[in-house]
């Protein structure tokens, strides 16, 4: 261990964050005691749509229950075992295993049975999303299903003159996802019975907006000598967008937890009392493993986020001159949503423009992205997971790797699952970082 | 002065003893499941080889798989920097080295002074490793030796599995039962190997001098195999799998230089 040199404390929110993300799977499961609606779906959505039909709508997103089953070791194997039962592939992804396993033993993973979802309420973002939840119906017995196709193509377009990418928004790109979000209201009237409140969409999406620009700014100040947050901290903290983007606690616990660690980065409080060096990872870790952070902290190394911490759910704009900052949001801008369409428009426009969603055009995108935090957020190298239960996330990390080497940028590869601990060997991932903390001179 | 670098892999452990820098002992013992007791046995060997006492050695350096087994040693340095060390130090114009031992296999990419600038390791399976063509070898009912030279009189080549070594050992009985010539098979099983490796070791994008180091160094089919993959000639040490004990012994010379 190295010495420490920075003081550092505990995060004030933290309680807080942990009662916010208790309540959320509690008043899922408790939907139903008190008038509420459950809904199911992946955690890439436009929630906010959800919200026009009241606030006792609550959701139930699959990546971060799945994610949740993997740190439960025990009860992900008994998910596996029941999902290779019925003859799943064991090389499809992690999470839908997990979410699949939960319904096929009929366990919550907070405890009780698997609380069975009014409707589905689905974006095909990767190539599994569509079908986990048609899956999902079949297995759940018919439950409503409707899926939103996000393949619109690539939103951002490379500018020669300022070498890097820039937005590059088309109209019929962005209108065909209104259209599919217009029926969708319709069909939500539909399954549900209620009457949908314009008013109360544009709310939730006003929060939308500022949730994910909130998360890129508290990324951004991470950027700061020493590190206010460390990345293993940072996955317990962004999912709150991944569950809910778009009610008011959240975004109230957003600016709560922008205000503290701007306050950290005044203070030089650290997340990390021996911080000599900072590197970044890249995709999801293996989640049953987080360990390996805090093996990185026995050298003095501190991860300060990454593409998917930082992009997953963060919206960001790329400044002329290369700096990455958190994009503005069209409240900040003096726009003002004042019907449906106009609303859904804003919505589609952010959700196309995700960094995340351009993995699947293109491996280069994330390559520039991921040098220019190697460079503002002063990282020495970077640590790749080699993910087998995510086929969409991974797409273009060898590439991406080649990109940081070329940069002079140092990576080290592993090979895991984010979801399956079978497919992850941790003693030899921490030789692996062993060998690596002694090439980059911290050992 | 005299310092000794002590790899500790999962077959076999190696020891190295140097005086200024000149080897004056190595030995090497089988692992067993008692490793504390096999790193004496090695040791005690070693120092006899020397002609000296463990009190004599001024620094030890731990390496490899069961590198913590060493509770004795002053450092402990993972075997990807050993490597890169005691090749280049044996050959400076060495720039990727590629380590074959019984339970990984790595490619390292290095500068002159042998300091790492990238390294790819196998992932947790045999394939990539010795103990994939000794399973091979027991499969065919040969000792290790003969399936070598077998594989060196093949002409053909019949791919196999190289993915897992369960899946290649049912293939290799399979093509036994189809009565696919022997020494072809024998040639497979190198042929499938040096594939994996050799995808593995342009992760690091190779540049030559290319020196081939661990035990499987003295398997003259599978560096067939490897140099039709690969297409370049391999520096080949003269004790390829001590490189790592030598490389971890000069690098206990730097330290103990250092202080």
């Amino acid at each position: 261990m190295t010495e420490n040199i920075y003081p550092t404390e505990q995060l004030k929110c933290w309680g807080k964050a942990k009662e916010l993300r208790e309540k959320y799977y509690r008043d899922y499961a408790t939907a139903h005691e008190t008038g509420g609606v459950r809904w199911a779906g992946g955690a890439n959505n436009i929630d906010p749509i959800l919200l026009g039909l009241g606030d006792d709508v609550h959701g139930l997103t699959g990546e971060p229950y799945g994610a949740t089953v993997a740190v439960d070791r025990d009860f992900a194997a008994r998910c596996h075992q029941a999902v290779e039962e019925k003859g799943y592939k064991r090389d499809v992804c992690a999470y839908m295993r997990n979410y699949w396993g939960s319904i096929l033993i009929d366990e919550f993973v907070f405890g009780g049975p698997f609380p069975k979802p009014d409707f589905l309420w689905q974006f095909h973002v990767c190539c599994s999303h569509a079908k986990w939840y048609e899956e999902v119906a079949r297995i759940e017995k018919d439950v409503p299903y409707y899926c939103t196709d996000l393949s619109a193509g690539f939103y951002y377009e490379w500018d020669e003159a300022l070498g890097q990418y820039q937005p590059a928004p088309k109209d019929y790109r962005i209108q065909y996802v209104v259209d599919q979000l217009q029926e969708g209201i319709e069909w939500l009237e539909k399954v549900t019975g209620r009457k949908y409140d314009d008013e109360k969409l544009i709310k939730a999406a006003y929060n939308y907006f500022e949730s994910l620009s909130l998360w890129a700014e508290i990324c951004v100040l991470n950027k700061a000598v020493p590190a206010p947050l460390d990345e293993k901290t940072m996955f317990s903290l962004y999912v709150f967008s991944a569950l809910q983007k778009s009610k008011d606690e959240y975004v109230e616990f957003f600016r709560e937890l922008r205000d503290e660690v701007q306050d950290r980065v005044d203070r030089g409080i650290a997340a990390l009392a021996n911080e000599k060096a900072r590197i970044m990872s890249d995709i999801q870790p293996p989640w049953g493993f987080l360990s390996i952070f805090r093996y990185l902290e026995d050298f003095g190394c501190v991860s300060v986020g990454s593409y998917y911490t930082f992009c997953l759910m963060g919206m960001w704009q790329i400044e002329k001159d290369g700096t990455l900052n958190a994009r503005e949001t069209p409240q900040s801008k003096g726009i003002v949503l004042k019907d449906r369409e106009q609303t859904l428009k804003m919505l589609a426009d952010w959700m196309l423009s995700q960094f995340m969603s351009t993995l699947f055009y293109t491996h280069k995108f994330k390559s520039d992205i991921m040098i220019k935090i190697a460079e503002q957020w002063k990282c020495i190298g970077a640590i790749m997971h080699y993910n087998r239960g995510c086929e969409g996330l991974t797409l273009g990390v060898a590439e991406n790797r080649m990109a940081l080497m070329e940069a002079g940028i140092p990576v080290v590869s592993y090979e895991g699952n984010m979801g399956d601990e079978r497919e992850f060997d941790l003693a030899e991932t921490q030789g692996k970082i062993d060998a690596f903390m002694e090439s980059l001179g911290l050992k | 002065m005299i310092t000794a670098g002590i790899d500790v892999g999962a077959k076999n452990l190696k020891v190295v003893l140097l005086k200024d820098n000149n080897v004056i002992g190595k030995s090497t013992v089988l692992m067993e499941m008692d490793r504390k007791k096999s790193i004496n046995e090695g040791l005690d060997a070693c120092l006899a080889d020397a002609g000296i006492r463990k009190e004599d050695v001024d620094y030890f350096v731990a390496t490899g798989a069961g590198e913590k087994s060493v509770n004795f040693a002053q450092k402990g340095i993972t075997t990807v920097t050993c490597d890169a060390k005691g090749v280049t130090a044996l050959n400076p114009s060495v720039r990727t080295v590629i380590d074959i031992g019984a339970n990984e296999a790595r490619a390292i990419k290095c500068d002159g002074a042998g300091k790492v600038t990238d390294f790819a390791v196998n992932e947790k399976c045999a394939a990539g490793s010795g103990a994939f063509v000794e399973a091979m070898a027991r499969a065919m009912e040969v000792p290790l030796e003969e399936f070598v030279e077998l594989s060196l009189k093949s002409e053909k080549s019949t791919p196999i599995n190289a993915q897992c070594a369960i899946f290649a050992e049912s293939e290799v009985v399979s093509l036994v039962h189809e009565e696919t010539d022997r020494n072809d098979i024998c040639r497979a099983v190198h042929d499938a190997m040096a594939g994996r490796i050799a995808s593995m070791a342009k992760r690091v994008r190779i540049e030559e001098a290319v020196a081939v180091i661990g035990g499987v160094a003295y398997n003259k089919g599978m560096l067939a195999s490897l140099k039709r993959e690969l297409n370049v000639d391999f520096f080949i040490a003269d004790d390829p799998e001590y490189v790592g004990a030598f490389g971890a012994a000069l690098l206990g010379a730097e330290m103990v230089n250092q202080n």
